[in-house]
């Protein structure tokens, strides 16, 4: 899908401040997300990309300014209106944060139980289904958390935030503590979803291959702001952290620069 | 773009549908509306009345399908499969090119298995569990006793070596496991204290004997209850902190860190919270019996109405050397067992946080049992040499 012939914003932050104590993390941060596309977040460490993350989906409030999600305002939502919400968004956090009391197929079945009365037989099948569609072994299904590889909890991590097929899929350092094989494996996989499902991604990252192989855009995080351009244009960009990032050796393993 | 199809249908709310009719051995089955996840319930009784197609083939008509997501297109893959099952050929006219894309996707993932069947414990399973729980606890039994050895040589080994014993540690241990102790458990053994006298009085005064209320607080609080209620806190205090931070530790890998810069873990990590223990408990347990005696002192003093003096000196009637004594000698051995219970589980943590909780637990209710065992064990041992 690209991201050129629709501009329809999905994700428009407006003035978005955010602080701890007398640490401003984000003073006056604006961004666009449209319709379809993959952005990807890059900054260094303690510049906020997580906390950018968990303020978009609500885990944390915003000192001031306007997040508006599929076209509703996040920060004024109702009980109501926040519970729809949740259900047309997916979320993979860095572990994949699976419920270790529950199996890989419970897991994935939480929010279609929660959210749908769709009949037993139809959530077991829908679950099998998207046990497939990540890429899992079938025998995961029953599994622990705890039994299995860090690569396919993650991957039972996105089994399960794409279980209502969102609309729009939020992923924190998806590649982390991957190898390097199971990273573009994971990429790939990513993109493909992407691509057929019609996602829109905001990917938290650091991971240059990852930018490279599936992002659209990337928003760098940086003086407290976000500067956002495709790969080609941040390349020409002369800010001092963003040329170390995209021209330093790390990057040009990558093939970036 | 199936995306912005489907959140422009939100709002018209067309619940999914499904036609199945026959034309001259060719079925026709004709799809309308969003086959979405939140709506596929709707459609899931049509679904169950498909049938393999006879030989002359089928038609699957997606001509009036308004939104569709992976579900919705694993649904009409998977009756696409069934129709075609006999052999028939199996159409799809009227698709939109992103539901065709999606209905390839899924294809493209392949035929999913089934999940395995939820296991409903059978007679034998429950067999099977007693067995293997009843291993295993054998089997913990003799990882403890290795434990209490490879503790206890240390301990010898520090005897000879005493500049190795980290007394920082020790000393900072000491503080959390006994001063620090002192408030709740002072507070507590107080009050068991005054509610002993209250009952004793209460029953002893049908006999007019309120008096010996003072016998019965003075040697049920030096002999047993001062040091149970001790060893009770201290466990769930102390025992259970050990656990949870040696626990955190072998999560972090640090104790594992310590093993491979030559640090050994028993020497480093268990032997100063255990050594701790040990000098603290005796002291919190007099602490704790001064602490009942006072109460039940108090109490005795407003119900019967004796002096200071008078409470005293019934008290000295009552109690012998070895009245307190038996309380304070088991100290050491109840501070001994939860201190190595409380650091054996907290090794045997693994992997996840999870697995911490859990054993914390563990390890304040087998620390509980075993200061209850023992102290039994010390009542017959007590009784048998006449003290």
């Amino acid at each position: 899908m690209d991201s050129g012939t629709n501009r329809e914003p999905i994700i428009e932050i407006r003035d978005l401040v955010n602080r701890f104590g007398r640490q401003v993390i984000h003073d006056g941060l604006n961004l666009e997300v449209a319709r379809g596309e993959v952005i990807g977040v890059v900054g260094g460490s303690g510049t906020g990309k997580s906390v950018l993350l968990r303020t978009i989906v609500g885990l944390n409030r915003p000192a001031s300014g306007r997040i508006t999600v599929l076209g509703e305002e996040v920060t004024r939502l109702s009980d109501a209106e926040w519970r729809r919400m949740q259900t047309r968004w997916g979320v993979l956090f860095q572990g994949g944060a699976l419920f270790s009391s529950l199996t890989v197929a419970e897991n994935i079945q939480v929010p279609l139980k929660e959210h749908t009365d769709l009949p037993r037989s139809m959530i077991d099948e829908i679950t099998a289904l998207k046990i497939r569609l990540v890429g899992l072994p079938a025998d995961a299904a029953g599994k622990y958390p705890s039994e299995i590889s860090g690569g396919m909890r993650k991957r039972a991590g996105l089994a399960r935030s794409l279980a209502l097929d969102p609309e729009l899929l939020f992923l924190d350092e998806p590649t982390a503590g991957l190898d390097p094989i199971g990273a573009a494996a994971f990429d790939q996989l990513i993109g493909d979803l992407q691509k057929s499902l019609g996602l829109t991604v905001f990917m938290v990252t650091h991971d240059l291959d990852s930018l490279h192989a599936i992002c659209d855009r990337i928003a760098v995080l940086v003086d407290r702001k976000i500067k956002v351009g495709t790969m080609a244009e941040l390349l020409q960009d002369q800010h001092p952290w963003i040329r170390e990032y995209f021209h330093g050796p790390r990057a040009r393993a990558a093939g970036v620069a | 773009m199936a995306a912005g199809a489907k959140g422009a249908a939100r709002s018209m709310g067309d619940e999914p549908g499904l036609n199945i009719t026959a034309e001259g051995g060719r079925s026709r089955l004709v799809a309308r509306g969003r086959w979405v996840t939140s709506r596929l319930a709707g459609v899931a009784g049509e679904l169950d009345r498909v049938r393999p197609s006879p030989a002359g083939g089928a038609t699957i008509d997606l001509a009036e399908v308004t939104a569709m997501d992976t579900a919705g297109a694993w649904l009409i893959e998977r009756t696409r499969v069934l129709l075609a099952a006999n052999g028939g050929e199996v159409e799809l006219t009227g698709v939109k090119p992103d539901h065709l894309r999606l209905i390839e996707r899924v294809r493209r993932a392949g035929m999913p298995e089934p999940l395995p069947p939820r296991r409903r414990p059978t007679l034998v399973d429950t067999v099977a569990n007693l067995g293997k729980a009843t291993i295993d606890s054998l089997a913990r039994g003799g990882e403890m006793l290795s434990f209490l050895g490879a503790v206890v040589t240390t301990w010898a080994r520090l005897w000879i070596r005493p500049n190795r014993i980290r007394f920082t540690s020790l000393v900072s241990h000491i503080e959390q496991v006994g001063l620090d102790a002192m408030p709740i458990v002072g507070l507590i053994t107080f009050l068991v204290g005054v509610v002993l006298a209250y009952q004793g009085v209460d029953q002893l005064r049908r006999f007019g004997a309120e008096v010996f209320t003072v016998d019965l607080v003075a040697i049920s609080v030096l002999r047993e209850m001062g040091i149970l209620l001790t060893a009770i806190m201290v466990a769930g205090r102390s025992g259970s902190a050990f656990t949870a931070q040696i626990g955190t530790m072998q999560v972090n890998e640090e104790v594992d860190a310590m093993r491979t810069m030559g640090l050994d873990p028993i020497e480093v990590l268990v032997l100063p919270r255990v050594m701790a223990l040990v000098i603290s408990v005796p002291l919190l347990t007099f602490f704790a019996n001064m602490m009942a005696l006072v109460g039940g002192g108090l109490m005795a003093m407003v119900l019967i109405d004796i002096t200071p003096t008078q409470f005293i000196n019934q008290t000295r009637q009552a109690i012998g050397m070895w009245t307190f004594w038996v309380g304070i000698i088991k100290a050491p051995v109840f501070a001994f067992l939860i201190g190595m219970v409380g650091c054996f589980e907290g090794l045997k943590v693994k992997g996840s946080a999870e697995s911490v909780g859990r054993l914390t637990t563990q390890s304040v209710v087998e620390g509980i049992f075993l200061v209850i065992v023992f102290d039994a064990f010390f009542s017959i041992l007590f009784s048998y040499i006449g003290i």
